[in-house]
């Protein structure tokens, strides 16, 4: 498939910043992006990486705070005029029945109350809704909700239809049902839509639904590789091209400061963009349980295996384990090569030690973490060995959203209470030192034990 | 499809549907025939101080007349609170001051607004029934509006986001969206606080229907005022008949219209799977299968939903010009408030000018007086109602027994009861100082105790359990378990409680009865005595001290508790 010259929605150097206007974040960095007729597109990526934020800036829900996105070739004010958002909480209305969700979109329209009853009753059919029109939202199950989701998505015939991670509510089996179901409705163009904008975190998925794929890096938002996906479908997971592309995937995903290139077999759209600066190193949010967990796992495996089959087999997806697999190489603990994960002598030793020694070895590596170093730091140069969440919270501020900041201690409370280095106590808003441990002198080099 | 089961219900429900229809139209006839009664009896010439009859037989007209009242204030109040709420929401420029504004007029004393409310609606409608039945009415409304007001308000900021995007992207229009998002959104609370404010309603409604006014002597006929005549002449049948009559006004609007209102608005509560535990209600089920209903809904309800839910394709597009009238308009408002308030400040600070400082003192002092009054209150108050309402609140058995009891018991307005207990500290001869605590008392303690049996069925069973099998003493089982998990909702109680104890001060301090005045030295007994007198000035000064020690404590006391409730001692579930 060669996309036609003309797109049906261009988004033109949008970028989007959220936070006070005297220090804005970047939350996503200059983007150049457009929707063709007759592909399915995905957008992928890890949680805070943007792509809810695109997708409401693609479909005019929300303006980009610099740059211009184009519906037809002329510029847009306001939500799209014709297009409709398949949402990942579903977003029904639950004081409406089923018919009543679906023909609310087209009484927007102003459709009369016969046609769109007709309309309304066509589609429910075609989403394999036939008898569900009197039921209320609540009364469904998971994958029937979102059923009517697509029901109220598709009555209005839109040209694009955006999808923000329609189907990771859902149970996996009920997943994958829907999945092919929506593919065959656009495959057998039972649906006058003429694009697909799919938003995702789930790799496998985007490789089965999609033509063309965009991988978006974080902190903040870029596409960092785009290419297309040239596998007919039906596409068979175990197909090699497909192997591959998912793999790929988890090399440009696992290497966050790599400038990728295209995979051999794959056909290149364009090289995305560089990875942008690391403005301030980000704790990856893991839990010391994750990482063990994830250590000893490799352990059992001769030290080394690759991510997506690690993925694989704990039924995780990326983003559950790409923040544990990030912060044990943080950590020293392994690295990461080519999408393989390898257990280094470190990680080893933590391995196969027992609890107490864990923690031992848990707070070496942790003091050479940025964040953490800077706690125990500051902490250290006080008399009392104790200091307020808002100095820390003020520090961080300046890098990251409130919510980002607010994970970022918590995750460094987390790892800190782990390794004893320092505590937190939540009624005073206060961080601290435990007592009874040796403390380094401010500035003197730390020492592991 | 939707007609075989409407088929369906038509056919089960025949036999007895044909009497329901008759009941229908029965009452519809009633409605229109009090319509008529009640237009006739407002353009009638006016009648300050109608003579009030202490027969029984009188009472169905007067608990008529006090139902109108409160009908067309709880009215007014919707309207107003949801336009209140709505403008709040989505104008950002005044968002925060519209808040502030709703935080402030709830701490102030509705019933110091008496005279000058009074006084204005009187010289509005000269000669006509109407004007002191519009004081009442908007008496009533200030003190009932503001909790729907905020309650809305604070429900349309609470609408998921993606709610919101789906209404965008689907282009909904503004009458649409109102209609089938934020309406349906805000229902449950409007619905909730709609019961508290009636029950608040009532409380305003006894207190204004009787009332001295300088020499002007109002009365308006109505439940209240003829407990405070039958008070007054110490008539004990002629009291128990208007207690009875106001326990059966209310005990019937619970079943025919609160009851019904709860169950239906169960279909908006905003969640993805069905909860097992459903409100029923009888009268609701009798409507829905009402063949008339069936029929009017079709003819009337149902084409005037479709014309204010669908809107022509263009219509969603404003038209430019309106928002720069908007602006202008906006503009306007803008500088008549920066005009107007420091006006209205030298103003008062005239006013203020012409009290000598003895007056000064004493409304310090009054308000010294009241405030321990207030903590008295709440302090007994809590005492009986936690352990009772722990009790409650862990006996399944005895809480079905006990809750609709006391609901009934809470329902009925504190001010009603005043005349009685009066009647009984008199013959005691207690004296008002501690006879007001009782006052207070009497309309508050209701809001804890719920609270409590609340806080106590919240608990988790296995927190019950862990105390039982770690073998914890009554005091630790009390410090560790049962207080911490009420916490929250005994916070709650007592702001509510604390609110209600200072709007009783000014009925609770000072009452005329059997022809003198019963009166203790405090801040609401001043406030009634300056409002007898006519004593503006001073009736101004204490209405702003007690406003500015209501929102002190609110701010000083109660958000702390709040906040740590919210925080620290949330069950999370």
């Amino acid at each position: 498939m060669t996309p036609p010259t003309e797109p049906i929605i261009e988004a033109r150097a949008v970028e989007k910043f959220y936070g006070p206007k005297e220090a804005p974040i970047q939350v996503v960095a200059p983007t150049d992006l457009a929707i063709y007729p007759n592909e399915i597109v995905a957008l992928l990526g890890p949680s805070g990486s943007g792509k809810s934020t695109l997708l409401r800036i693609l479909s005019g829900l929300s303006s980009p705070s610099s740059g211009q996105v184009l519906w037809h070739g002329s510029p847009l004010a306001g939500p799209c005029p014709n297009v409709a958002i398949v949402f990942q909480s579903f977003a029904l209305f639950p004081w409406l029945t089923v018919l009543e969700n679906v023909e609310a979109p087209l009484k927007a329209r102003g459709v009369n109350s016969t046609e769109r009853t007709k309309r309304s009753l066509r589609i429910l059919d075609a989403v394999g809704l036939d008898g569900f029109e009197s039921a209320y939202p609540k009364e469904l199950s998971g994958g029937m909700k979102q059923r009517v989701g697509f029901a109220r998505a598709l009555v209005v015939e839109p040209e694009v239809l955006f999808m923000d991670e329609p189907f990771s509510a859902l149970d996996v089996l009920t997943a994958e049902n829907l999945r092919n179901e929506t593919l065959q409705l656009w495959e057998n163009k039972k649906i006058p839509t003429r694009a697909i904008f799919l938003v995702t975190h789930n790799i496998e998925e985007a490789v089965s639904l999609a033509d063309r794929v965009l991988v978006l890096g974080k902190n903040p938002g870029r596409i960092r590789t785009k290419f297309r996906v040239p596998i007919p479908r039906p596409r068979d997971r175990h197909d090699l091209r497909f192997l591959e592309a998912v793999d790929y995937i988890y090399r440009v995903l696992t290497q966050p400061d790599l400038i990728p290139t295209a995979a051999p077999e794959l056909e290149p759209a364009a090289a995305g963009s560089p990875p942008a600066r690391q403005k301030y190193p980000m704790l990856p949010h893991a839990r010391p349980g994750g990482i063990t967990g994830l250590v000893e796992l490799l352990a059992d495996r001769n030290c080394r295996d690759d991510i997506a089959h690690l993925a694989d087999d704990l039924a995780f997806e990326i983003d559950d384990l790409l923040p544990i697999v990030e912060a044990a190489s943080l950590l020293g603990f392994i690295t990461v090569k080519e999408g393989d994960a390898e257990l280094t002598e470190e990680g080893l030793a933590f391995a196969e030690a027992d609890i107490l020694r864990r923690k031992v070895l848990f707070r070496a590596a942790a003091e050479s973490v940025p964040l953490i170093r800077q706690i125990t730091r500051s902490l250290s140069s006080k008399a009392d060995h104790s200091l307020s969440d808002e100095f820390f919270h003020d520090i961080l501020d300046e890098h990251f959203s409130e919510e980002e900041t607010k994970r970022q201690l918590e995750t460094a409370v987390n790892w800190g209470r782990y390794a004893e280095l320092f505590d937190y106590d939540a009624k005073t808003g206060r961080f601290y030192m435990p007592e009874e441990q040796p403390q380094p002198a401010p500035g003197e080099e730390v020492s592991t034990r | 499809m939707a007609f075989p089961s409407l088929a369906r219900t038509l056919i089960r429900d025949r036999t007895w549907s044909a009497l329901v229809d008759l009941g229908v139209f029965a009452v519809i006839l009633a409605a229109i025939y009090a319509i008529l009664n009640t237009v006739h009896y407002w353009m009638g010439v006016v009648t300050p101080a109608a003579h009030i009859s202490r027969s029984p037989s009188a009472l169905p007209v007067y608990a008529f007349y006090s139902l109108v009242r409160m009908v067309v204030a709880y009215v007014l109040s919707l309207l107003f609170a949801v336009a209140y709420g709505y403008f709040a929401a989505y104008h950002r420029r005044v968002e925060a001051v519209m808040v502030a504004v709703l935080d402030i007029l709830q701490s102030i004393p509705v019933l110091s607004f008496l005279p000058s409310v009074m006084l204005a609606m009187v010289s509005l409608f000269p000669g006509r029934q109407l004007g002191v039945e519009l004081g009442s009415i908007v008496l009533i409304f200030t003190g009932q509006v503001w909790n729907m007001a905020f309650s809305f308000y604070s429900s349309l900021k609470s609408i998921p986001r993606e709610l919101h995007e789906a209404a965008a992207i689907y282009r909904f229009s503004a009458r649409q969206r109102f209609f089938e998002l934020e309406l349906p959104f805000g229902a449950i609370g409007l619905v909730w606080n709609s019961i508290v404010s009636m029950a608040g309603g009532w409380f305003f409604l006894m207190a204004c229907e009787m009332f001295v006014l300088g020499n002007h002597d109002f009365r308006l006929p109505g439940l209240g005022s003829y407990l405070q005549v039958a008070a007054g002449a110490g008539d004990t049948r002629a009291i128990l008949w208007g207690l009875a009559a106001m326990i059966a006004v209310i005990v019937l609007l619970d079943q025919l219209v609160w009851r019904p209102a709860i169950a239906w608005s169960e279909k908006f509560k905003f969640e993805q799977v069905e909860s097992a535990a459903d409100v029923s209600s009888p009268i609701l089920h009798l409507l829905r299968n009402s063949s008339l209903i069936q029929w009017l809904r079709t003819r009337t309800a149902e084409p005037l939903w479709e014309r204010c839910t669908t809107c022509q394709p263009d219509a969603s597009v404003p038209p430019p010009k309106r928002s720069r009238v908007a602006a202008i308009a906006g503009y306007a408002i803008g500088a008549l408030i920066v005009l107007a308030v420091p006006y209205g400040l030298v103003k008062a600070a005239l006013m203020l000018k012409d009290l000598t400082r003895p007056d000064l003192v004493t409304t310090v002092e009054a308000a010294g007086a009241t405030f321990l009054r207030v903590a008295a209150s709440l302090a007994i108050a809590s005492l009986w109602t936690i352990p009772a309402g722990v009790a409650i609140g862990f006996n399944p058995r005895l809480a079905k027994i006990a809750q609709p009891l006391a609901q009934i018991a809470a329902s009925v307005p504190a001010t009603a009861l005043f005349p009685v207990v009066l009647l009984a500290l008199v013959q005691l001869g207690g004296g008002l100082a501690v006879g007001s605590i009782v006052l207070m008392l009497l309309g508050t303690q209701w809001y804890i105790l719920f609270n409590v049996i609340a806080g106590a069925m919240a608990i988790p069973t296995e927190l019950r359990e862990a105390a039982a099998v770690f073998r914890f003493s009554r005091a630790q089982r009390w410090r560790t378990v049962i207080l911490p998990g009420i916490f929250p909702y005994l916070v709650t109680g007592l702001v509510t409680a604390s609110g209600g104890a200072w709007n009783a001060s000014i009925v609770a301090e000072y009452f005329h009865f059997q022809g003198k005045i019963l009166t203790t030295f405090g801040l609401g007994a001043q406030i009634s005595s300056a409002t007898d007198s006519g004593n503006s000035n001073l009736l101004f000064l204490s209405t702003i001290v007690m406003a500015v020690l209501v929102v002190c404590v609110n701010r000083s006391v109660w958000r702390p508790l709040y906040r740590l409730a919210e925080t620290r001692f949330r069950l999370e579930t």
